[in-house]
Order: structure tokens, then sequence, then C-alpha cells
């Protein structure tokens, strides 16, 4: 089944090729979107296969390449396009596919009666296929590939309603800005590229790895490699300073938002820290630069969602700090954790966007949280699997969320200090606090609607993959239970990507000097943050939602500081993109342009032109003076030839 | 030797078929379309007939045909190709019919004049691909400079003169500053040769033992035509105005093939005959490349002519090539030379796609368009198709030539920092800047203007001419190896007459070796 | 006083210089025409004495053949003026720019 794994990257190719060539005249909606979710539900059993064939063999066999062809083959280069089969992208391909798979199934619901419902299902199938070029590739170019070929899908998907409005300006224009925060990213991945083949050689994973344990390479090559590549990260994975764009791309459907904005794109960053590893347990500064920069993502992330109105609105900003999380645990070594919340995170906040889908279907397309309430009595499947989601991302065992998140804060705790622990704890607290908000608001407390909204349950289609998430989301986090609870078994989940990050453990050398005590007292403590906040937003908005607004009304500043999301939208447009396009286009274009350059060509002619109306004067048509010249000139060379000599 | 004769057909064809085509009559023109499409056509199959019969391992010419000519000065009709003449010629003949067939309906009269110049055009591209004699190359030169000024001065758009003059003389006072260096070679070669020769291959041997003072002014003079050509960052403002001014078909040869001349010409000439001066000069021409990459992409961004956006994104990627040809490595150089082929392909579909719109709007100013990806959805899948592979997308051609060439100057001991390849990768944000903002203003957001009401969609020919560019952009970017093992061994060759790789040392951060 | 030949000679250079100078000033083509003339005969002057001085008989000669070309340039010339004159009805030569840029 190893072999076939290439079929998991072809077949959604193939469907995004037959749903984007005849889809527009295949009339049948359910064709369609079998067509578009089978591949991916093939695509899932193949993974699935192969994985199983995996776990049966030693661990020393365990990777295993499968190349169809060469791609470029020029001096020292030589890239094919050659999937990786190993521990890590098989966890990766089969939450892509498996999840994927669930919410193909339920966008053939939600998308039902859209005019460009082929569109949808090919662009996602494309999207699946790029997905997976990026986390089975077997190097960086071809994860590139994928790299950007989900940032193009994204555009494409963010796009998908590209006539309509978005807030303040349009939807393409959403599309467009996550394009170019993505590029922006990508030039930095770019660069770490070019150095690591400066560096190494060669750009294939297996021999770039080997070699940065045998070449003796100084620390700030590594450095480098690791803040480039890092820089691509943050903007694949919404961080600070690149995360401008996810809350923006919420202008696409409810399903693209849950696929590539929550379970996957945004978490190839993750993913590709993970995979070069070794490099960056080779550039231990920038590890520190990528918990800071994760952990205080986290945090004033978290900080805009508690006063976000719109839903999918307060699910992104989760979404934002909850990658922070992941990259806190990168941060401080702690990769399977960090894989594990990727995982966990999946199931949960996909759950999550496709519940609010739900919501806002049945709400006739409002979005706004101010006008739902009591929902729960009109929803009951939507709602037990939001609360579900909900108690999970808040952490409360034995809920997924919980496992991993504490792992997260564990070692945080223990490789990186206290700072990063409570960053980490006091974001999981806003966490759990705005989540609740969400919840209470949305199913909770008094209607709010008018009188012409009539909720209803979502059908089957839609609801059945909310449960199927529900019950992933309950049980996903077994196989990550810590040591500390199952003992001689190890953690499962870290016992399986352990070989992968083998060499990595080793260089930092992390050696937990603290005792199972203090794990368990750290467990304990961020439970009881987290109960305490549900607690809290129970507290003010089911019984005294004017404790809310009234201290929105007395920190005005502060709450327009978290509502403007700390206006770095608006920094960017006034530093950068203005100043740039202005600049653009009244210097460089009308000034440097057209008046300097050109004015340089044209003023040549136009000399050319002086020089000779001047000089034709010379032909004034009176034959005395032409004699009168001849003479002169026949003199002087009388006179030079005399004198000459 | 003996003469294989197959590149001399390949010239004469179109040669011979342009004054075939002079017979016809004025009501013909169906006729004359036809015949300019099947002699085009050969042409292309004689090409492809080439290429199977070319041998990668060679890295010298090949092909060769000498017929002696001008018998007093030694000067021969000497052609040949290498592996990177032979997709350039691949792609002149290529664009050719495809060109002919998108002017199919937008060309109404004159059109035996119209397809008598475009043969000829032909003619002179392909020459000078293939000359390996100087006077030879200078002729062809020359020679294609004529019909293109035709082409935008006749058929042209509101100020097709200005255009046309300016290409013209633009163009023409470069080449003579070429002419007086060719003939300085020449002469310098009476020397060591003991006669006067305008014979490359022979004088790639004797050019560089001139002394230096000497090689650097030849260089200039050289470089200079080139840059004109290509166009390099200042000498770029005769691109605007003509590709502007010029018809469709005239608009996508001229990207598609004439600039690829000039960076042809910087490969075939100013490496090779020069190289220490090349070596010397690396670091300040890849300078101007790079601020042509940027400066190009930022003037791009705020045209509002769509035909001006895309005249000035070829002065972006053309940069990207003359860094690639400077930087001087096996992956720089190869990728330099397959972007020019991406380049004619992606630039060329862009001026078509445009072409085809203009044809039933007969307006290019982008604020005139908004929300027609509703009215024609193929001709916003095309577009953005071919935005995308002009954008670098990995998995299209675009992507290779870009990467090879960036990854390349990275390393290059000639340019000897990571600063020139920071700046110029900037140039892929800036690309999906102007032409992403431009799909959005032209496809996306609601119809504004009630003049687009009831545009027709492209039809069955506009899709043919675009079919097989669209083939190909895929092609190249996901197995290039068809077309760049055709080029390896030529590649290598010229880096390797820069320098001797193992004397260079590494650049400061890299290429550390192993401690084992 | 013996008369050398530096006296004809310079004579003969004080008489082209006054045809030259006459040529260049004059305004009526007819005294310009007179001029040329006189130039012409300043260099028969100058042939006839180097033939006498010289003993040789080519000067002589060659005064025959500038005094035909003088002739025949001169009915030309004035044929021209003419012609000039029933067209323009001057023979100012300021008038006569019509080669003028």
């Amino acid at each position: 089944m190893r072999d076939l794994i290439y079929l998991t990257v072809i077949l959604p190719l193939l469907g995004f090729l037959i749903n984007g060539i005849f889809g527009s005249k295949i009339k049948n909606e359910k064709l369609i979107g079998i067509i578009g979710s089978s591949v991916v539900g093939i695509s899932f059993l193949i993974a699935l296969g192969a994985f199983f064939e995996t776990l049966a063999l030693p661990v020393e066999q365990r990777q295993k390449i499968v190349s169809l062809f060469s791609w470029m083959a020029v001096g020292n280069l030589n890239v094919s396009f050659a999937f990786q089969v190993d521990q890590l992208s098989l966890v990766m391909a089969l939450v892509v596919t498996g999840v994927g798979f669930i919410i193909h199934v339920y966008s053939i619901g939600y998308m039902h009666g859209d005019r460009g419902y082929w569109r949808f299902f090919s662009y996602m199938n494309l999207f699946i296929f790029a997905m997976m070029n990026l986390i089975l590739a077997d190097n960086f170019v071809l994860l590139f590939l994928g790299w950007e070929g989900v940032g193009l899908c994204s555009y494409l998907l963010i796009g998908f309603w590209y006539d309509r409005k978005f807030e303040k300006s349009t939807v393409a224009d959403a599309s467009k800005k996550a394009f170019i925060v993505n590029r922006i990213g990508d030039f930095g991945f770019l660069l770490g590229m070019f150095l690591i083949y400066m560096t190494f050689g060669s750009l294939n994973f297996n021999e770039v790895f080997s070699r940065a344990l045998s070449f003796n390479v100084p620390t700030y090559v590594f450095g480098f490699i690791a803040i480039f590549l890092f820089i691509g990260a943050t903007g694949k994975s919404a961080q600070i300073p690149l995360f401008v764009w996810l809350p923006d791309a919420m202008a696409g459907p409810t399903p693209v938002s849950a696929l590539i904005h929550a379970a996957t794109m945004v978490t190839a960053g993750v993913y590709m820290v993970a995979r070069t590893s070794i490099i960056y347990a080779s550039a231990p500064q920038i590890m520190m630069v990528i918990a800071i920069v994760g952990a205080l993502t986290a945090f004033f992330a978290a900080t805009v969602g508690i006063v976000q109105n719109d839903i999918k609105k307060v699910l992104a900003y989760s979404t934002v700090s909850q990658l922070g999380y992941m990259f806190l645990a990168m941060g401080v070594g702690a990769f399977s954790a960090g894989i594990f919340h990727v995982m966990t995170h999946a199931f949960f906040k996909a759950l999550l966007f496709l519940a609010a889908g739900s919501v806002i279907h049945s709400m006739q397309e409002e979005q706004d949280i101010q006008k739902f309430g009591g929902l729960k009595k009109y929803m009951p499947r939507t709602h037990i699997t939001f609360l579900i989601a909900a108690l999970a991302i808040s952490g409360i065992p034995p809920l997924s969320g919980f496992f991993s998140k504490d792992e997260i804060l564990w070692f945080s705790f223990a490789n990186g200090g206290l700072f990063f622990w409570i960053m980490g704890a006091g974001t999981a607290m806003i966490t759990a606090f705005y989540m609740f908000r969400l919840y209470i608001l949305t199913f909770d407390g008094k209607e709010r609607f008018g009188k012409d909204k009539h909720p209803h349950e979502s059908p089957s289609i839609i609801t059945i993959p909310l449960i199927v998430l529900a019950v992933l989301s309950v049980i996903g986090g077994f196989i990550g239970i810590p040591e500390v609870f199952s003992g001689e078994h190890g953690n499962q989940f870290h016992n399986w990507l352990a070989p992968i990050f083998k060499d990595a453990d080793r260089k930092l050398a992390y050696f937990s000097m603290h005792s199972h005590t203090t794990e368990i007292l750290l467990m304990v403590l961020s439970v009881v943050f987290a109960v305490s906040a549900i607690w809290f937003a129970r507290y003010i908005y089911l019984k005294n939602p004017t404790i809310a607004t009234d201290t929105a009304k007395r920190f005005k500043g502060l709450y327009n500081l978290l509502w403007n999301k700390y206006f770095v939208d608006e920094a960017y447009d006034a530093v950068i993109v203005n100043p740039i396009v202005r600049t653009s286009s009244s210097f460089l274009w009308k000034i440097a342009d057209n008046k300097i350059i050109d004015g340089v060509v044209n003023g040549s002619a136009k000399l050319i032109d002086i020089i000779s109306a001047n000089i034709r004067k010379l032909q004034n048509g009176v034959a005395q003076f032409y004699a009168l010249v001849m003479v002169l000139g026949i003199v002087a060379a009388f006179f030079w030839i005399i004198l000459s000599l | 030797m003996e003469n294989s004769l197959l590149l001399t057909y390949l010239i004469l064809t179109p040669f011979i078929g342009s004054f075939l085509i002079l017979f016809f009559k004025k009501g013909q023109e169906h006729l004359i379309r036809y015949t300019a499409l099947a002699i085009s056509t050969i042409a292309f199959i004689i090409s492809v007939v080439i290429y199977f019969q070319f041998d990668s391992a060679n890295s010298g010419f090949q092909f060769i045909d000498k017929f002696q000519w001008i018998k007093g000065l030694n000067i021969h009709y000497h052609v040949g190709i290498d592996g990177m003449s032979l997709l350039l010629v691949l792609l002149t003949t290529f664009l050719t019919p495809l060109t002919l067939l998108s002017s199919w309906t937008s060309i109404e009269n004159k059109v035996k004049e119209f397809t008598f110049f475009f043969l000829m055009l032909e003619v002179g591209m392909l020459g000078v691909f293939i000359s390996l004699d100087l006077f030879l190359f200078y002729v062809f030169w020359e020679a294609m400079l004529i019909p293109m000024y035709f082409i935008i001065g006749i058929w042209g758009g509101k100020e097709r003169i200005y255009a046309a003059v300016k290409f013209f003389i633009y163009t023409m006072f470069g080449s003579l500053l070429m002419l007086v260096a060719m003939i300085w070679l020449a002469v310098y070669a009476i020397e060591p040769l003991g006669y006067f020769t305008t014979n490359l291959i022979e004088l790639y041997n004797v050019a560089p033992q001139i002394p230096r003072d000497i090689q650097n002014w030849m260089f200039i003079a050289f470089a200079f035509s080139f840059a004109i050509k290509v166009p390099i960052f200042p000498l770029h403002t005769w691109l605007p105005d003509a590709h502007v001014q010029a018809p469709t078909a005239g608009s996508v040869i001229l990207a598609g093939v004439l600039l690829k001349m000039g960076t042809y010409g910087l490969l075939r000439f100013n490496l090779p005959l020069f190289p220490e001066v090349a070596v010397a000069a690396a670091p300040y021409i890849s300078i101007l490349a790079i601020i042509g990459i940027i400066y190009g992409a930022l003037v791009a961004m705020v045209q509002t002519d769509v035909k001006k956006l895309v005249a000035y994104s070829s002065v972006s990627h053309l940069g990207f090539v003359v860094l690639g040809i400077f930087a001087m490595t096996q992956e720089s150089v190869q990728g330099a030379i397959i972007q020019m082929v991406n380049h004619g392909l992606s630039t060329g579909a862009l001026f078509l796609l445009v072409g085809i719109i203009y044809e039933r709007t007969h307006t290019r100013e982008i604020s005139d368009y908004g929300g027609i990806a509703k009215l024609v959805p193929v001709f916003a899948f095309a577009l953005m198709f071919a935005s995308l592979s002009s954008v670098g997308l990995p998995g299209l051609n675009g992507f290779i030539g870009e990467f090879l060439i960036l990854v390349g100057s990275f390393k290059s001991p000639v340019l000897g920092s990571w600063w020139f390849t920071a700046f110029a990768a900037s140039g892929v944000i800036f690309a999906a800047v102007y032409l992403l903002w431009m799909y959005q203003r032209v496809v996306y957001g609601e119809v504004t203007n009630p003049k687009l009401n009831g545009l027709k969609d492209m039809n069955n020919r506009e899709m043919l001419v675009l079919l097989p560019i669209f083939i190909f952009i895929v092609w190249i970017g996901i197995y290039p190896n068809t077309f760049l093992k055709v080029s390896d061994k030529s590649t290598v060759k010229v880096v390797k007459q820069m320098y001797n790789p193992e004397k260079i040392k590494p650049v400061q951060m890299g290429l550390i070796q192993s401690s084992k | 006083m013996t008369i050398t030949i530096e006296y004809y000679l310079i004579l003969s250079a004080f008489m082209f210089l006054v045809g030259v100078v006459g040529v260049l000033i004059n305004r009526n083509a007819i005294v310009v025409f007179m001029s040329i003339e006189l130039m012409l005969n300043s260099a028969n002057l100058t042939l006839v004495t180097f033939s006498s001085f010289l003993g040789n008989s080519i000067g002589q000669l060659f005064v025959f053949f500038v005094m035909t070309v003088a002739a025949a340039e001169a009915a030309v010339g004035l044929a021209i003026i003419i012609a000039i004159f029933r067209n323009k009805l001057t023979v100012n030569i300021d008038e006569i720019n019509i080669l003028k840029w």
C-alpha cells in the first residue's frame, strides 16, 4: 500500500480535472459532490493502508521513498516528484485526507444550490492535491510546490464569491491579500531554500538532514536558514507579523475556512518546522525566536478574539492563537507535541467551523452573534457537537484538546521556562473564556434574533460530519496520553514520531529535571484556569450581560484597540502598502520613467532636431555666401600647408 | 565538412514563402492567411525534426552549414546551432504560426503586406539565432528591424509612428556600436590568425587574448546593443511604447522572440568572447538587472493600460534572465535559457489574451473593465492560467526558470553576495501584486461598465491559438528535462569558459565541505 | 630699374584679389561675372609671365585654353542670368536665393 501513496496525490488532481473540465456540464450536484469527495475518501483509505503497513514494520524500515519521475536535474540540483512515506508524513496525510473527506461530504450539503458548485469541488480537490504534495514531498522544492499550490487554492477559494462585498472592501480584495501576504512569506522560504542548497549542495530531505549532522557548518548559517524558513511559516501559518490575511480569509465559504484555514493549510508551517527539526535544533537562538513569536501570537490573537462579534472571526483569531501554541511547542523543542496539537486542533477547529456553518445557514447567512442566542433548542445536534468542540479547545479533560494542549504547556515550562508557561496558561484561560462567550451568545441565553429568522437543525449530510468530528475530538487525545499516566507504555503518539525527531532531540539535549509531581500540578492548574474561565464566561454572558457592555464602555480605549485588532492592518497599509503604491505611481512611473529616462531619449532626439535646425541656416541660398566660405576654406588650408612645411 | 543544409532549409522556407505571398492579389485574403500559416507550420516541423536529430551530449555547434560569401573579406554564410539556440529557434517557429493564426480577424487591410513582413521577420529572427559569422549575424539583426518597424508603423495603434521610429532608431543606435566593435574585433584577429575573419568559432579562441582595456570597450559596445534589445534598465523606454502601439501579433512576437535576441546575444557574444570583462562587469550589470526587476514590477503595478502593464512586466521578467546570465553558474545560466522560452510563452499568452479582449471592446484601460468573469468564464480561466505562469507558480513553467536562476545566483562566486538574490527574489512578491491586482480589477467584482454586456467568450480559433501554449506551460513546469537536457552541455561549456570553478574561493558563508 | 618676375606676379596676385573681392561683395550678377573674368585674366598674366621668364612656350599655349574657357563660361553664365532675369526681374544676387533651406 505504501507504493501506492502517489495515488493520494494523483486522485485529487484527477478530481480537480474532471470537475473542472466537465463540471459545468454535469447538472447533477450529487454526482459532482460524489466525485469530489470520493477521491479524497479513497486517498484516505490508501493513507490508512500505508499507515498500518508501516506500523507492522520495524522502526528502521519505516521510511520509504516512492519516486515518480525526475523533475529538475541541473548541476548538483536533482529533485524529483518523489514522496516520502514515514511516520510524520503519514500522520499529516491521515489528518488531511480524513478531515478533508469529512469536510467534502459536509460541503455536498452546505454548498447546495450555489452557482459555482462544480468550481467549488474542483478547487477543493486541487487543494488536497497541493496539500498532499506538501506533506509527502521528499525534497524542499516539491514541498514548495505544494506550499504555493495551497496558497493558490486559498486564493481561489477565499475569492469564490468574487462579486460580493466583504466588510469594508470586497471578497476579491481579501483573497488577493491572502495570496500576497503568503507570497511575502514564500520569499523568505525561497531564501532559506537557496541557502540550504548553497550550504549542503542538495535540496533532498534525506541528503540535507544527514549532511546537517556531518558537515561542519557554523551555527549562524543554520540560524539564517532557520529564520528564512520560519518567515515562510509565519506567512503560511498566520503568525506575527504575517497573520493579517487569516481573518480576512473568512470571506470564503465556511467549509473553506474549516479545511484550509483551520485544519490543514495553516498547519503547513508547523509541519515544515517539524520536518526540518534538525536544522532548528542546530540553531537554538532561532528556536527561542519561534517560541516567543508563537507565545506572543497565541496571547494577542486570543485577546482580539474576546471582543469579536462575527462568529467566524472569533474562530479565525482562535485559529491564529492555537497556531501560536503549535509554534510555541516547536520553539521549545516539543516537536511531537506540536504535531499532536495539529491533529487535535484539526478535529475540534474543523468541527467548530462546520458547526458555525450549520448555524449560519440556518440563520439565513447571518454571522453576527449579537443576533443569535438560545439556538440550542432549535439545533440540538449542532449544539452538542459545538459544545464538545468548545470543551476540547478549552482543554477540559479527557477530551483531545486537553492532552495536546497540556503537553505543550508542560514542555514550555520544562524546556522553556516560567515565562512561556505563563503566556501559554494565560492564553488557555482567555481561550476558554472567548470560546464559551461564543457558545453562550450563540446557543444559550435569550433569543436575540428577529421574527424573520426560523432556525432549524441542518440536514444529516451536514450533521453527520459534525458528529464524526465530535467523536474524534473526544477520543483523539487518547493516543497521546502522557507518560505520567500511561506508565511504561509511554506517550504512544510521541513514540511513533520519535525516530523522526531523534537527531534534533539529541542535539537539543533537553533533560527533564522536573518531577512527575510538577507535571501533574501544572496540569491541574491549567484545568482549574480553564474551568474558572468558563465559569466566568457563564457568569457574565448568561447571568449579567450588562457587565460586558459596561466594561467595554469603561475601558473604551482598550476595547477599541482589541476590536480593531491592534490596528495592525491600518499600520501595514500606512507604512508599507500606500507608500509603495503612491511612490510607484507618482514618482517611479510619471517622473522617473516618463520624464527622466524617456526625457533623455526624447531629449536627445530633440537635441538633434535643434542642432540640425541651426546648421541648416548655413544653406541660405545666396551663392556668394557659399563662395565666401569656399575662399575662406582655401585660405585656411593654404595657411595650414605653409605652416606645416 | 559536409553541410547538412537543414538549417538553410529552415531559413529558406519563410524567405521563399514571403515572396510567394507577394504574388497573391487583393481579394484573396483567406488564401494568403492559409498559405502563410502553412509556410510557418512547415518551418516549425523542420525545427522539430532538427530537435529530434540533435545530439544532446555534444556541447559544440551542430548542423553547421558553411558557404563562402564575400571572398575578399573572408566572410562566410556560416550557420549552426547548439543547445540554447535550438530552444530559441523552436520558440520562434512555434510562436510564428500561432501569432499568424491570432491575427486572422484583427488584421483586415493590407493582409498581403502584413504576412509578407511577418514572414520576413521570421527569417530575420531565425537568422540571428543560427548565425555563426559576425557579419551574417549583423545582417540578420538589422534585417529584423525593418519588418518590425513596418508592422508597428502601419498596423499599430494611435501613436504608432512615434513608437515605430523610436523602436527603430533606438535599436539601430545600439547596433551601430556593435558593428564598430565587430569590425574592430575582426581586424584584431589579423594579428594572431594572419587574416581578417568574422568567424565566431575562430574568434572564440582569439578574443580572450585581446588586451584588457580594448576588451572593455568591445564588451561595452556589444553589451550596449544587446542591453537595448533585452531591455535592461535604463534603456527600456522604447518597450512600453512599441508594445502598446503594435498590433497583437506584433506584440506577441516582439515580447516572445525579439527580446530574447538581446539575452541570446549576451550569452553568445559577450560572455564567451570577453570572459574576464564579463566576470568583472557581472556585479554591475546584475545590479541593473535587479533594478529592472523591481522597478519594472513597481511601474507595472500602477499602470492603467493593460498592455503597458504586461510590457513593464517583460522588463521585470527579463531582469531575471540577465541576472541568471551574469551569475554564471550552471544552474543560473540553464535557468536563464529556459526562462527565455518561458517568458516567450507566458507573456506571449498574456498579450494574446489582451488582444482577444481588445478585439471585442477596443479599449485597454483597466478602468473600463470589471466583473467580466461571469460574462466570459473561459477567458477568465485562460487569463488566470497565463497570469499564474507569469507569476511563477510552481508546477507551471515560470517557476522552473525563476527557481533555477535564483538558486544559481545565490551561490554565484562571480556575484559574491546573497544580497543580489535577496533583492531579486522580492520580485516574486511584486509579480503577484501587479498581476493579481490587474486580474481582480478586470475579471472580478461587479460588471460596472454597461458596454461590457453581451461580451462574447473565446471562439474556437482563439482557444486553438492558446491551447498549444498552455500545454507547453504545463509540460515545462512538470517535466522540463525534455528542454533542459538540450541546453545542458552547452551551459556547462559556457560557464567553463568564464572561470575555472575550482579556482574560485567559495563565497564567504557557503560551500563548506564535509568534515569527513 | 629692371622689371623682375616679382612685379608681374604681384600684379597678377593683386588683380586676382580684386577679382575675388569683387565676386564676394558685388550685388549685381553681371559685375560678379566681370570679376570672374578679371580673375581669369590674372591667371593668364601669370601664365604669360612664367612663359616669358622661363623661355617656355607652354604657358602661352595655355592662355588660349583659358581664354576659350572664359569665353564659353561667360556666354553660358550670361544666358543663365538673362533666364533668371526673365523670371525674377532682377539681377541682384541677394534676391536669387531659391536654394535656401
